[in-house]
């Protein structure tokens, strides 16, 4: 049970190479954090040095109000489970399971007692004498949640711990951790690039990019009110689409395409409108026609893809629309279709930094 | 299981040919001469030969020359073998943590193991010369009175040392190799679990090291026995009196030197039974320990 604080934490490799650039956090106790960002965005970095593998450059990261910027791993009361689970090949379970404790001298019983504890909360009783290599995956992974488990840590620390799983068990151990993480009420920080598990897990979701937070908050809020295009796009499946456009004092303007509806934004600067595929509607009056490309069926919703009439050539990225539906909706391809939006729910964002306006 | 059935042919045969070829020519042949030649006594021109069952055996066994060779020959291996592999872990550990300049430090390690035997024998004998040798004279000037010619524990010193010296490199690579494969998150891991670095190296790396460690014991221990015969043969020609001797130095010295050739061969035989039966010890009771 403890807090953690980050202020200005940065880190730069001997090569030059800056990983983290700044980063300022509190978490509060029992807080279950999700750091998510696009690979190599810093994320896992930030969460190694929490854990202390590796030096920090600069700032200080406290757990309960101490500073632990030179306190060996072993010594943080930090437990991680890593990716690849990192069990030790030649320990059975129970060996893996109580090396830790075993280290910081703590009584036979005490330890059998333990074990056993959190083995049963694992659903791993049967498997203590195994050795890692005649487990599976999803068993693996439970060790190794295990061994964090035992050792009753301030703080759990995860590496990606789903990512090495297959989809269905992904999404069964991730409700697992859901679980176990309420239950024991231990601060928790996550590193995930997947941003469904980030939106499940997260109590407040750090969205990093390029060694920067971007945007922290619960994922509703970050759904709901991203503060940038980089937050918004990240957060969200399917991605929100993105249309570039100009404002020229009512109207937002792409070639031959006027959404009308609009005040206040700047002039002559690149704009970005953003909505949400499940924003928009159909509708006969609709700001938008929508040349249908392909439709995917996922049983109780449609996505259709396609492009904008009267819209001038963008980057292929952004040139398909999607638009979100029920089943019952499922139009010939090179149809086309009516789509409106509320201007409400619309978001602008300046194209340069990013940066929302509306 | 469905097993793969080829055709009957001459090809196969044919591929395992020069293998087989090399085992008959090259071990099997010579090992059966030897137990043939280890019967018999002959006189020391080569005119008379005659059968003698077992009494090159006992002449063997029971000589104070082929005791004290074996006893030697122990001291010897087991001396070669840890301090060899110990000191390549070290280093082995020791280099792997380095960061800069690390591929420096292992090619420099590792350079003695394409020193053959011989030459490494000719190095020591240069650097324990007593006119010119560094390591003679440095040993004499720090209050040793070091003198390998007449005294067998410095002779073995310097058989030992040199020995050990060409074999840390071999063991070196392997040891490296070893370390560089044990899973980078493992060691993490053990970081949070355990504060002392010592105690994480015998319970985690050491541990994940056997298979590595016991292969090599095994190599080891078979260079001792045989290939240190170069180094032997080019310093101290199992000088004084014999107290280098080891077993192959000894078989070699008797056949050819001494023209012995049956109670040479009984020795060779005898030396060969005792390999075998140090390998099948060793994977009878250490291998149970290694983990893979």
């Amino acid at each position: 049970m403890a807090n953690v604080q980050l202020n200005g934490v940065r880190k730069t490799y001997p090569n030059g190479a800056i990983a983290v650039r700044g980063v300022d956090m509190t978490i509060d106790d029992g807080e279950f954090i999700v750091f998510v960002g696009p690979s190599g965005c810093g994320k896992s970095t930030l969460l190694r040095m929490i854990a202390g593998l590796e030096k920090i450059t600069e700032g200080d990261i406290k757990i309960d109000d101490r500073q632990i910027n030179d306190v060996s791993p072993a010594d943080r009361d930090v437990a991680m489970v890593f990716q690849n689970y990192a069990l030790y090949p030649h320990m059975t379970v129970r060996g893996n399971m109580s090396y830790g404790l075993k280290n910081r001298g703590m009584p036979k019983a005490e330890i059998t007692k333990k074990v056993e504890e959190a083995a049963s909360l694992l659903r791993i009783g049967d498997f203590l004498d195994r050795q890692p290599n005649q487990l599976s995956g999803g068993q693996r992974q439970r060790v190794a949640m295990g061994r964090a488990i035992v050792r009753e840590p301030k703080v759990f620390l995860f590496d990606e711990p789903l990512s090495n799983l297959d989809a269905k068990l992904r999404v069964q151990m991730r409700i697992e951790i859901k679980r176990l993480q309420r239950r024991l009420n231990v601060t928790s920080i996550y590193v995930t690039h997947d941003q469904t598990e980030a939106m499940t897990l997260a109590d407040r979701l750090a969205v990093i990019n390029d060694g920067k937070i971007e945007q922290m908050g619960s994922p509703i809020e970050l759904y709901k009110n991203p503060a940038t295009l980089f937050v918004a796009s990240f957060i969200g499946s399917p991605q929100v689409n993105r249309l570039p456009v100009t404002f020229d004092g009512q109207n937002l303007v792409n070639g031959d395409l006027v959404i009308p509806g609009f005040t206040g934004l700047p002039q002559k600067t690149r704009l970005v409108l953003g909505i949400r595929p499940d924003d928009l509607h159909q509708s006969g009056d609709g700001q938008f026609t929508l040349r249908v490309d392909i439709v995917e069926q996922h049983g109780a919703d449609n996505l259709i893809y396609g492009a904008l009439r009267g819209t001038e050539e963008n980057d292929a990225d952004d040139a398909e629309f999607c638009f979100k539906t029920d089943h019952s909706l499922l139009p010939a391809l090179e149809t086309t279709l009516q789509l409106g939006f509320d201007t409400e729910r619309a978001m602008v964002f300046e194209q340069e930094s990013g940066q929302r306006l509306l | 299981m469905k097993r793969v059935q080829f055709e009957h042919s001459t090809i196969p045969y044919l591929f395992v040919a020069p293998q087989i070829a090399i085992i008959v020519i090259f071990f099997l042949w010579p090992a059966a001469q030897a137990i043939y030649q280890s019967f018999l006594l002959e006189d020391a021109f080569g005119l008379s030969t005659q059968f003698v069952w077992f009494r090159n055996y006992q002449d063997t066994i029971f000589s104070p020359s082929w005791l004290q060779a074996a006893g030697f020959t122990a001291i010897f291996a087991t001396l070669v073998t840890f301090l060899s592999l110990g000191f390549a872990l070290l280093l082995a550990v020791k280099a792997n943590e380095v960061i800069r300049g690390a591929s420096t430090y292992k090619t420099t390690l590792m350079w003695a193991y394409a020193i053959a035997p011989p030459v490494a024998g000719l190095m020591g004998n240069l650097m324990f010369n007593p006119l010119i040798g560094d390591l003679y004279k440095f040993f004499n000037v720090i209050g040793w009175d070091f003198n390998h010619k007449l005294d067998s524990f410095d002779a073995g010193f310097v058989v030992v040392l040199i020995s050990v010296w060409k074999q840390v490199s071999v063991n070196f690579i392997f040891f490296l190799s070893g370390l560089q494969s044990i899973p980078n998150s493992v060691n993490e891991a053990s970081m949070m679990d355990c504060r002392s670095p010592t105690r994480r190296f015998w319970t985690i790396t050491f541990p994940l090291l056997a298979p590595t460690t016991f292969f090599l014991m095994v190599i080891n221990i078979t260079y001792a026995f045989f290939e240190t015969f170069g180094i032997i043969d080019t310093t101290t020609r199992g000088a004084p009196g014999g107290a280098t001797n080891t077993l192959v130095f000894k078989v070699f010295q008797d056949g050819f030197r001494g023209a012995d050739l049956g109670g040479s061969s009984a020795q060779s035989v005898v030396l060969m039974i005792l390999v075998l039966a140090l390998t099948v010890i060793q994977f009878r009771f250490i291998e149970r320990k290694v983990h893979y």
